[in-house]
């Protein structure tokens, strides 16, 4: 359904590309990467040294043997660099203690870079391990001429290639000989044999991640840790709404008597990243924050000023109830007609708010030019997008463009956007000379790319015996993908009527098995011109499996039967559901597998529990059709007499197939599964009059370490291929509360969060 | 202009007395582990100890600090290798990061009251500092554990 643009870019670079090892520079070791044009003429170390290799993914072993693996994903926390190189090591035979990772700056040559969807380690695990296994081989090869012995009596261990008499040579002093040359065809590449989970040494392991010791003193870098000589200070003084204001005029007759105060810059963004930049100039950050409250801005509040989240979520409503209204984006059966005939008939519509991101790190950026490169030191999930945004700022080439890599003080899709580079940019240009531009906490959580208001309607109708036979929902949100403006990711709807935005629905198509399935996607056009969305941490299903796995209970407690057997027989793996290599072998059966754990270590349905207090399920396929990542969850609460719901304990089961690193995995599905309690129980932000109400973290609340409730997280290896992990156990934890909450009390909330006035007022209702 | 006691040096800084602690020590000093994360006292990621007890370097003025003594992540050990510092490693704590420095300078200030701290006494200490990533588990692991070597004596070899 849904094939993402890294697929597709993966796939085509890898088709025509030669793999390529050896020795790219005197001196410089062993390089090992996909070269930019097929080589004709020569051996690999000739095409490298030609500067012929356009690698995604690549590593170098010097002539000491450390093996060092080039991340070109971002480090926001997911330990991704460990993992992918551990995919490298297990096939090259490497000993970890040889094993390094940096972070190359970004290229053209680089491919694609974007860092989110749960993508990361299921995209390039089986390239990553192929490279790995070819350098392996080509080592095999030269250690076995070196040695003057048979290849085929030879094998690598640890770093070493070993002949069956004993004897065996480092991967050091063969890199130092100079003499492995190799050159892979794409075919050969795809013939290579690598090794089953049964055989793995690193995969598997919890190696400790990389990035974690520098992260407990001090020493990570990040974009805000940047400096550059002369640089000055900016601070965007922002204006009383989101999005669609301009600066008429700035008095900063006042700001002139902030010591350390330079001057302003008022500039209308060329990108649309915002409208319009008003920036206080210093020489530190204190005095250009002083300097931008001390401006005096007559503004221009445009055509936004007016709105507010009810009056999105009124539209919603509207353009929902216009039929015509909307694109297709699953369409399975006559789910009008089986609707009409239906037995019974269930209706309900399900609302998210509008969320922060607010990585604790503030969006921030340095910029500067110097010899007609702009150098960008601002951490980034997407410098495939952001670098030409710079670009198009500062009226400069995209390949003028260097965003360097630094950590992330958090991603969760907020670093998607470059809405920090642009002005930092702007200001850099416009006052000729470095610019350190840091958003306060008020502007990081008012001028977010938000997690999108949701509305959504659904339908769905029983026979007589109580069985499912047709679901529809209809998804009205903002379009964050199209708002970015690549084609690529969008789709085509079911019936090649328009694009839609798959990232708005994603989830909606999912693993149950019904007869007439009908998915709608419309475009909230006033959502999507007052609260410029973005991805946010588990996308799309966190609403869409929000409203399925809600009204899957409700549909089920209609019919009178158990929740759990009621889904369950929808998971029956036939047709569409039967799954298909290599990501959803074994289709919905994973689902029904993970439920079944969830219920057994939880004691749903079995444990007895004081009045007020019960369990409630929620199993979901996140994040994509094509790449699911089969998680079930208990939610165990109480509720109290005036709404207040109490979580006592999450049970997660997760089917990830592979685990690279199984402490890795752990620890986002751990942070996932809060995040998503933190989604459910105490996040939203709300719009009036053009502006977000909230502003920092007094009044917008992410979960605390005494919201915390008890974990019991069900990590399964079913020895399939890797799936995502960042993101998927998000998904099940608020329908799972929900559901919860009504078995507790009889009281069905269907708009997040489920604060104590909404489960207070259901439970009246 | 003011001398800051920081880390066991003396600093001239030649910037206002209001001037939060916070912008002194990470861009003026330009020792970044101290991070920023709301400006208001209201997320712990600044946090830093002044004279032995932990404070929100953002709600605390360059005078104020100069009137005692400034310990950042980077003073909390010569080495980087305080109980907490290497419980964080052996718990593999942080995710993205930016909050830990905050974190473990708040839990230092603890442990120095509390050598053996109760779930509800680190919960209680720990309830400002947030962690987007959601690294709380792991954080009160890492508070029992280095309790326990701190209690035990046990020394890095």
């Amino acid at each position: 359904m849904t094939e993402t643009l890294a697929r597709k870019a993966t796939a085509r670079r890898v088709n025509r590309r030669q793999f390529l090892v050896g020795s790219m520079a005197t001196g410089a070791g062993l390089t090992c990467g996909f070269s930019l044009l097929p080589t004709l003429i020569g051996g690999a170390g000739e095409a490298l040294a030609a500067g012929n290799f356009s690698p995604t993914v690549w590593y170098t072993i010097d002539r000491g043997g450390i093996i060092t693996v080039h991340i070109t994903k971002s480090e926001m926390g997911q330990h991704v660099g460990t993992a992918l190189a551990q995919a490298v090591a297990e096939e090259l035979e490497a000993d970890w203690k040889d094993i390094r990772i940096d972070y190359p700056d970004p290229a053209e040559r680089w491919g694609l870079m974007v860092t989110g969807g749960s993508w990361s380690v299921n995209n390039n695990f089986d390239t990553l391990s192929r490279c790995g296994a070819a350098g392996r081989m080509a080592l095999i090869e030269g250690g076995a001429k070196a040695m003057g012995v048979p290849e085929g009596e030879c094998r690598a261990a640890s770093s070493r290639v070993v002949h069956k008499s004993g004897k065996s040579i480092s991967y050091a002093d063969l890199v130092s000989s100079g003499k492995v040359d190799k050159t892979y065809s794409p075919d050969d590449l795809k013939k290579i044999q690598l090794k089953k989970a049964g055989d793995y040494k690193i995969v598997g392991k919890p190696v400790p991640a990389l990035d974690i010791p520098a992260k407990t003193n001090g020493t990570a870098r990040y974009g805000m840790d940047m400096f550059v000589p002369g640089m000055a200070y900016a601070k965007i003084a922002r204006p009383s709404v989101r999005y669609g204001a301009k600066a008429t005029n700035v008095d900063d007759s006042e700001a002139k008597n902030i010591p350390g105060y330079q001057q302003f810059v008022s500039v209308a963004d060329p990108t649309g990243t915002a409208t319009h930049y008003v920036m206080a100039i210093a020489d530190s950050y204190p005095a250009a924050m002083a300097a931008a409250n001390a401006l005096k801005i007559e503004w221009d509040l445009g055509p936004n000023a007016g709105v507010s989240s009810d009056g999105i979520l009124e539209h919603a409503k509207q353009l929902t109830a216009d039929p015509a209204k909307g694109l297709s984006f699953w369409d399975i059966g006559d789910a009008g007609k089986a609707l009409a005939g239906a037995a019974t008939k269930l209706e309900a519509e399900y609302v998210t708010p509008l969320a922060i991101h607010a990585p604790l790190e503030p969006m921030n950026c340095v910029a500067f030019e110097r010899d007609g490169t702009w150098h960008i030191y601002s951490g980034s999930q997407f410098q495939t997008r952001s670098g030409p945004l710079v670009a198009a700022a500062v009226g400069a080439k995209p390949e003028q463009v260097l965003i360097h890599q630094v950590y992330l003080g958090g991603g969760f899709g907020r670093r998607l956007e470059a809405d920090a580079m642009v002005p930092a940019a702007l200001a850099a240009k416009a006052v000729g000379k470095p610019v350190k531009l840091i958003y306060s906490r008020e502007e990081d959580v008012q001028n977010d790319f938000f997690r999108t208001l949701t509305y959504q309607k659904m339908q769905g109708g029983l026979d007589a015996g109580g069985k499912l036979v047709v679901l529809t929902q209809d998804v009205c949100a903002a379009w964050a993908t199209k708002r970015w403006g690549i084609e690529a990711f969008l789709s085509d709807s079911t019936d090649k009527k328009g694009k839609l935005d798959s990232f708005s629905v994603n989830g909606a198509d999912s693993w149950y098995t019904i007869p007439n399935h009908h998915v709608r996607a419309i475009e909230n056009d006033l959502a999507q011109a007052a609260t410029p969305s973005g991805q946010f941490r588990s996308v799309a299903p966190a609403w869409t499996f929000w409203a399925v796995e809600s009204f899957v209970d409700e549909l089920a407690h209609k019919a009178n039967k158990d929740p759990v057997a009621f889904r369950l027989a929808m998971l029956d793996a036939t047709g569409r559901n039967a799954g298909t290599a290599p990501n959803s072998v074994g289709g919905a059966k994973r689902i029904a597998e993970v439920i079944k754990v969830a219920v057994d270590k939880s004691g749903y349905g079995k444990k007895q529990l004081p009045k007020g207090r019960a369990m409630g399920l929620a199993a979901v396929s996140s994040q994509e059709r094509n790449t699911p990542t089969w998680t079930a969850g208990v939610a165990e609460v109480s509720v109290a007499k005036d709404g207040t719901v109490k979580l006592h304990k999450m049970t997660i089961a997760i089917d990830v197939g592979t685990m690279v690193n199984p402490d890795g995995v752990r620890a986002q599905v751990e942070g996932a599964t809060l995040w998503g309690v933190s989604l459910a129980l105490y996040e939203q932000a709300s719009m009036k009059k053009g502006n977000i109400e909230q502003t920092n973290f007094d009044t917008y609340t992410p979960l605390r370490m005494s919201q915390v409730p008890e974990l019991d997280i069900h990590v399964i290896s079913t020895g399939n291929y890797p799936a995502g992990v960042g993101e998927p156990a998000v998904t099940v934890v608020a329908p799972a509360i929900a559901n919860a909450v009504y078995n507790a009390v009889g009281a069905r909330v269907r708009t997040l969060p489920l604060t104590p006035d909404k489960v207070a007022a259901a439970m009246k209702a | 202009m003011r001398i800051l006691t920081i880390n066991g040096f003396r600093r001239v800084v030649d910037m206002p007395d209001d001037t939060p602690l916070l912008w002194v020590v990470r861009e003026h000093l330009q020792m970044t582990g101290t991070k920023f994360g709301c400006g208001a006292g209201l997320c712990g990621a600044c946090t830093v100890h002044l004279s032995g007890e932990a404070v929100r370097s953002c709600q605390t003025s360059l005078a104020d600090a100069a009137e005692g003594e400034v310990t950042t992540i980077e003073g909390l050990d010569p080495r980087g290798q305080h109980p907490l510092q290497r419980a964080w490693i052996a718990e593999q704590v942080p995710q993205c990061g930016w909050c830990q420095s905050g974190q473990i300078m708040q839990a230092a200030s603890l442990l120095q009251r509390n050598p053996n701290p109760s779930d509800a006494q680190i919960v209680e200490a720990m309830d400002g500092n947030l962690c987007r990533c959601m690294t709380y588990v792991r954080i009160k692991k890492a508070i029992k554990r280095a309790a326990k070597d701190m209690r035990s004596g046990t020394k890095e070899i």
